[in-house]
This record gives C-alpha cells, structure tokens and sequence, in this order.
C-alpha cells in the first residue's frame, strides 16, 4: 500500500510562487477553483494562475460577489508551484483539497483523471 | 421593527441613550448602569420604566427593582451568545417577574421560538431579510418539545411528564 | 431498544421539514451563510476539506439491523459507498450534497434516526458504555437515561447556544467503557446502602487543547432528580462559561479557574431553587423507558462443544475469541466486537455492504442488535457461543473478522488531514502504517493490550490523550509533526498521557511507536503487566531514554 504523499514546501516570494483562489460549491460543498471568464472549475489544473500574490488578493474580491450570489463559500487564496503535470499547491492542505485524501485514492479529484 | 404576539406591531417603548433625558411620561428603555446610578430620581414617578440588560450582568444586580420596571431589554450582542435564554427563564420561572420581557440585538428568524419558550414576548428585528419572511409567513413554529417551557404550551399527551405540545 | 411514538416521530419530522425549508432559503440566498451555518450545524452537517461532511448521532450506541441497512443505503445512493463510525458513536458519511441533506434526513427518519444536535454549541450525542445491557460486570444498563437525557436536551430552548459544545456520557458498569471522566457531564450509575440506583456525578472532564480530568460534585444523585441535575449544571454554565475565548470556553475551564467547591455549590444552589415542574422522573415513567431496554429473553446455552472444538484447531479463531469476545451476563453467550480496524486500513471505516453484511450477521445470530463503540468499533451484544464460529466465518468472508481488539493494531484515529477542515495534519496514514508494521497477530498479542490513539489536531476527537500511546498530528512550517504522550488511560483509572518530548516526522513516527513498544517488553515484568500498568510502575524516564537515544525529534 502507498502511504507516501510528496509534501511541495517551498518559501513564499520565491520566483516559481504563483496564485490561485479556491472556494467550496454551495450547492454540494465539493472545492471548485476560479478560473478565466471569471468562472468555477473542479480541477486546479484549469484554474488561473496569478504571478502576484496582490493580483490573487484583488481578483478574490471578485471571486466573493459570487458568495453573494450564492454559488460558492469561502472563498481564498492559496500558493501554487508548477509541477510536472501542471500546478500544485504549495501547502499540504491545499494539496490534499485540490487531489482527495491520501488514504483514498480513488476518490475526490484525483479520481477524475 | 418590533414583533410581538406573531405580528409587527407599533413599539411604545424608546430606548434611550445614556445621559439623555427620560421623558416625564416614561416608557423609555434605560441603560441598566444608568438606571442603577439614578434611581432615586425615580421614586416618585410611576412612568413605565424599562432596563436594558447586558448578557453576564448577574440577576441579583438588579433584584429589587423588579417589581418597579415593567420591560426588561436582554441583549444578543452575537445570536451565538446565548446567556440572555438563562436569564429569561431564571426572571420567569424563579423571581417571577410578569412583566414584558424582549429580545434585542442579533436575534435570528429561527431562534423566536425559542426565546419564547424561554418567557421572551416581545423581539426587536432589525435584519430586513427577517422582517420580510416574518411578515410574509411568521416565525417558524414547532408544535412539539422535549422539555417544559413557557408561552403557549401545554402537556403533551402521552406518559413522559418533560413532553410538551404548541396551543 | 427505544421504539419512537408518534411523538418522537412527529418531532424530528417537524425538524426535517424545518432543516429542508432553511436549505431551501439558503440556496435561494434568503439566509447567509453565517446565517444558515447555526441551522446546518444543528442538523449535523459540517464543511469539510472536500466537501459538506453530514454526522448522523447513534443514540448510546445502539442500532439495529434495520438501522444499519439504511445507513448502508445512505452510503450507496447519496455518498461513495461508504461511511465512518466516529469516537463519539456517531457515523459520518464524507461527500454529501447540501441539496441532499433534507433526502438523507427523511430516510434517517424513516428508521428513527436523526443527525439533531450532533454539531454546534448544545449538549451532543449522550454516548454510553458499548456493552451496555450486555456486560458481565453492569449494574444497570445506562441507556434508559441517556435516551432521557438525549430527549431533554433535544432542541432544548436554553441550551442550544453554549458557549461551547457540551458532552454527555454514562457509564453503568464496574468498568469505565464510556471514559465518563474525560466528558463535560460524567455519570456513573451506583447503588447507594439501601441499595437504589442513582449517579455519581462528574463535571468538567474533556480532552482539547487543555486535557482534564472530570471533578465529582455528587457522590449519588437520585435517579429523580437527573433531569433536574444536569439542568442546573448547564444552566450555571451557560451563564458563566468564558465566551471570549473558544479554547476557554468549555465547562472544564470554568471548573478549573473557579475551583471544584464553587461549581459544586453553584451546582447545588440552582438544583434547590429550581421548580421541578416536568423534569422529575416519576419512577413510573422511568420503568416505562427501561422497559424498552429490556434484557433480550436468552436461552441459557449449554458450554459448545463445537466452540471448543474450533478454538483448539484454528488458531486464527482462537485469536479472535481472545480478542474480540468479551463476557456476557449469560453463560453460553459473548459479546462480540466487529474490528473496523483491518490491518493497514483506515480505523472505523465501513463500506455499505460490510454495512449491510453486518446487518444480515446480527439479524441472523444477534437478535439483530448492534452497537457502535468509541474505539470505533462496532459490536453484536448478544451472540451464543455456539454460533460464534459461524459468525465468525461470515465476518471473515466479508473482511470484518480481523482478531485485534484492544491491541496494538486496534488503533482509533480521526479523519484527520485526509479530510478535516480544521486538522493539521493527517492521522490516517500514521495509523495505517503503525497497523502495517504490528500486523503480525502474535506478536501483536505478546504486546498484550495497548490502546493508540491519533488525532489530527489539538481538538482530540481521536482522544490522544487518554490513549495508552496518544499521538498529536501537527504542523511545523508547513510539515506535518506528530508529538506523541504516554500513560494516559479513559477508563476508571483516568489518566491524560503525559508528553515524551520533542516530536517525530512522519517517517520517523512509526519507528519511535516500535521503539516505545520494545522499551515496554524490556521492561514488564512479564507478559501478564500490560502497557499501562508497566508505564505507571517505570515511569516517563526509561521510555524518553528509548525515544531519544537513537534518533533527535524534530524541534518542537
Ligand atoms: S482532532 Fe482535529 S483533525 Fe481530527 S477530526 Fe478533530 S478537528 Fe479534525
């Protein structure tokens, strides 16, 4: 059995750091990413990237008129770093919401490929 | 907007700010500090008088005057802040107080009923999303509770003595 | 088992319909979600990492066969086919819709089950001893009361906005399976010289952030006078709990700074002044309650020939009646504890058809009764021992019959990283990979018992702190770091572990966990001392001198 997650850990401001903004779908909680068009994707590969952590901070402001409409909830800004297939989040729980749980490969987004 | 008796009703009753001055005619709602500082000033009149209480000012604080005020304001500075429910029943079920008791602050739709239950009778309702469904369609109301409780409720029928039924 | 009447029914109906209707106005934008959070919370669902979580309460523990089916389906139609029995006898299904939950709800109610109050800052779920109405060493079962309880506290008017959550536990045997003295409200049933029933009472026990142990303020309490009791413990609390800090707002921390004497007296002052109107128990209606708990009419069994016969050629059943099988009030009967625990599988996990296959195992042997432990476990309480082998066989055919309970590889973890919102690191790998490398069934029984237990992060719901080895997942610049404690016990023997030191890498944790284990066979003096009892002869120091010789922990 493979219990081995490879934890991205690597300092805030460094040159490869890049920005996202995610949030939970109202309507059936499940972790959606703001994508271009100002729209919600389910996979972080799809998601767009910011290079300033600033530009994140501000697009969340427009990320959050969608939480007034009620279609997703808490809504916020997570570090990302290019990987092989595409961007990974920097911080383990980002990480962890953006593939599924560890122990359960089979479920959650990393399912989906 | 003040409800009262399942309908928005005209509140005769101000609150006043400490250090503005009562009317003569009274109904006002005083500030509990100020009213424990001043209420000598009081003695003679029998202007309705009104306290509005803090959650953690501890009952005693303001025992004897019990029977001279006839509206006691307990405040939800948060809804999650739920000391004011304790405070309702112990002037209810212990210090027998029969005068009007209101909810003021953050009071949820949902939680009306059971401020009731627990001797409120009147709720002041500020969030306008409130008022809206209040009067389109009043407070949500359950006709069934595990435990004894005040406003409209009888027995239950059936053997267990703690079950009530909405009247 | 507690039956609903149209009361009971009509009430969590009314509920159901509320919590639909609030759904409804949620997703139409009519409540916010700081707004509707209180109402969602109230019925159980939470947001979770990936998804809303919805906890669905097993009242005391028991369900039945009919219970569990629907529990199965829930799993299968509205989740991944699976769900997750918690230490606080609840079950948690991981990937419901918001838009579903009302669905979920009517089928729950449609077998008397609700998920009321298994969330937010009210009294929750009143857990009780697993092997109640069962075990060997009770004085009287515990449940009639907790149903009590679980009534009164039902959307109870005061008591639904605490200033922090509020546990309840009974315990009504000599032996403390529902760690009574790590709850906000403890009651252990005794009989008093005259020989009535009644409850010592303990108060501000509870694990978190600041681990204590529950202070008795009643040495025997009326069986009467309960509801009123506890109303007056609640209500002192409710008014005078901190509510300007979350991490100090339990009862416990009241107890603690204002003393054991002053809540006693504060406790007894409001339970003399307060009117019993309604909540003084008529003897009447308690037997009327207890009727429902009734001992199950068991044949006496003659001692098995065939169970005998079994244990002595497969060693593998062998291993399992020493472990799973604890003993019955009745001879010719055993209680028989169904590990959730697989070797290398995630603890108190069960798919909707080990679900159902359980079902079908208690309807056919166990008068179709279960039970849900806090060690995550679930439980037939009624089994001949003449069907043992054949039940046995059938937990086996479906991956149940795993001969661990209590030892090593009977590990009780929270969902930890690998879901929970506000953990901060994962709990079930470590779990997983302590099992894997304890798999061996003997030598796991050479280690005897030996309970671990893993949380993923200072909130305990894996109770670390009472388990025998309690490890703390945290973070430490953005890695995850796993402190570990020694010595601490839920039983009647209560005890919070104390600290080894500076904690492990998650590569590291496993091996520290072997070596803590090696220290300890060194050290017994003989197989007979278990962990616990060699901890509480030895001591910390010979243990820190295993972990810290060979390796340094990580700075924490
Ligand atoms: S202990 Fe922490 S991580 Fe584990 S379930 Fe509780 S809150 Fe989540």
């Amino acid at each position: 059995m493979d219990f081995g997650y490879q934890i991205f850990h690597s300092q805030p401001g460094s040159r490869l750091m890049r920005y996202a903004i995610s949030a939970n779908r109202l309507r059936d909680g499940l972790v959606v990413f703001f994508a271009p068009g100002e729209t919600w994707v389910e996979q972080l590969a799809d998601a767009r990237l910011f290079d300033a952590e600033a530009e994140a901070e501000s697009a969340l402001e427009r990320a959050r008129a969608d939480e007034k409409k009620n279609l997703i909830v808490e809504a916020f800004v997570f570090a990302v770093k290019a990987g092989a297939q595409g961007p990974v989040a920097n911080h383990i729980r980002d990480a962890i919401r953006a593939t599924g749980p560890t122990v359960r490969r089979d479920l959650g987004k990393q399912a989906a490929g | 907007m003040l409800w009262k008796n399942g309908a928005f009703v005209d509140d005769p009753w101000r609150a006043i700010a400490e250090g503005e001055d009562p009317p003569p005619a009274g109904h006002v709602i005083l500030p509990l500090d100020w009213w424990l500082q001043e209420r000598d000033a009081f003695a003679n009149s029998n202007a309705p008088i009104g306290l509005r209480v803090e959650p953690g000012v501890s009952i005693e604080t303001f025992l004897q005057d019990l029977g001279r005020v006839s509206l006691i304001a307990l405040s939800f500075p948060k809804f999650g802040d739920g000391r004011a429910f304790s405070t309702a029943a112990l002037l209810r079920e212990r210090h027998g107080f029969r005068g009007e008791i209101r909810a003021v602050g953050d009071v949820l739709l949902d939680q009306l009923q059971m401020m009731e239950r627990c001797g409120f009778d009147s709720f002041e309702i500020k969030d306008p999303t409130v008022q809206r469904l209040l009067s389109e369609r009043g407070a949500p109301a359950y006709s069934r509770f595990y435990q004894p409780g005040a406003g409209a409720e009888g027995q239950a029928d059936g053997p267990r003595p703690w079950a009530r039924k909405r009247i | 088992m507690y039956r609903y009447d149209e009361f009971d029914a009509g009430f969590v109906k009314e509920r159901v319909d509320a919590f639909r209707d609030q759904v409804a106005r949620r997703l139409k934008g009519e409540l916010t979600e700081e707004q509707f959070r209180p109402h969602r919370l109230m019925n159980g669902l939470y947001l979770q990492l990936h998804a809303y979580m919805l906890r669905v309460a097993v009242p005391y523990g028991t369900l039945d066969s009919r219970q569990m089916r629907k529990l199965a389906h829930i799993a299968r139609v509205y989740d991944k086919g699976y769900g997750h029995f918690t230490t606080r006898q609840n079950i948690q299904y991981n990937w419901p819709t918001l838009a579903d939950t009302p669905a979920i709800l009517d089928e729950l109610a449609s077998v008397e089950m609700h998920a009321i109050q298994t969330s937010g800052n009210c009294i929750r779920n009143v857990t009780a001893d697993h092997f109640a109405g069962a075990a060997a060493d009770e004085i009287d079962d515990p449940r009639p009361y907790a149903e009590i309880l679980r009534q009164w506290s039902s959307i109870h008017p005061e008591f639904s906005f605490l200033p922090r959550k509020f546990k309840i536990a009974v315990n009504g045997a000599a032996r403390d399976r529902a760690a009574i003295q790590a709850h906000d409200i403890g009651l252990q049933i005794v009989r008093d010289a005259q020989g009535e029933i009644g409850f010592a009472v303990y108060v501000g026990g509870g694990m978190g952030r600041t681990p204590m142990i529950a202070t008795k303020i009643r040495d025997f309490l009326p069986v009467a006078d309960l509801l009123a009791y506890t109303q007056a413990i609640v209500r002192v609390y409710n008014l005078e709990g901190r509510r300007d800090n979350k991490y100090k707002a339990r009862i416990k921390i009241l107890v603690h700074e204002k003393g054991a004497e002053w809540m006693r007296a504060a406790v007894e002052a409001e339970f003399a002044a307060a009117p019993r109107v309604g909540i003084e128990l008529p003897a009447e209606e308690v037997a009327r309650i207890k009727a429902y708990f009734a001992p199950p009419d068991l044949a006496p069994r003659a001692h098995s020939l065939a169970f005998e016969a079994r244990r002595r050629s497969d060693p593998a059943f062998a291993a399992f009646v020493a472990s799973n099988i604890a003993a019955h009030r009745m001879d010719g009967y055993g209680i028989v504890t169904i590990s959730l625990k697989p070797i290398g599988g995630a603890p108190g996990d069960a798919s909707a058809d080990q679900m159902d296959a359980v079902a079908d195992i208690a309807e056919r042997y166990a008068l179709g009764e279960i039970r849900v432990s806090h060690e995550q476990n679930l439980v037939l309480p009624h089994v001949a021992l003449e069907d043992a082998p054949a039940v046995f066989d059938a937990l086996a055919a479906c991956g149940l019959a795993t001969a661990n309970a209590g030892l090593i590889t009977d590990i009780i973890a929270c969902p930890g990283l690998d879901y929970c919102a506000l953990a901060t690191a994962r709990s079930i790998p470590v779990a997983q990979r302590i099992s894997q490398r304890f798999g061996d069934t003997a030598r796991a029984r050479d280690i005897g018992q030996l309970k671990i237990k893993i949380s993923g992060c200072i909130n305990a719901c894996g109770h670390h702190h009472v388990g025998h080895i309690g490890i703390l997942g945290l973070e430490r610049k953005g890695v995850e770091t796993y402190q570990i404690t020694l010595g601490g016990s839920g039983d009647e023997t209560c005890s919070m572990g104390a600290l080894t030191g500076p904690g492990f890498s998650s590569e590291e944790v496993v091996d520290a966990i072997e070596r803590i284990v090696d220290a300890y066979r060194m050290l017994r003096t003989d197989e007979s001392e278990d962990f616990l009892t060699a901890y509480r002869r030895v001591g910390m120091q010979p243990f820190k001198e295993a972990l810290y010789e060979t390796s340094k922990g990580a700075d924490i």
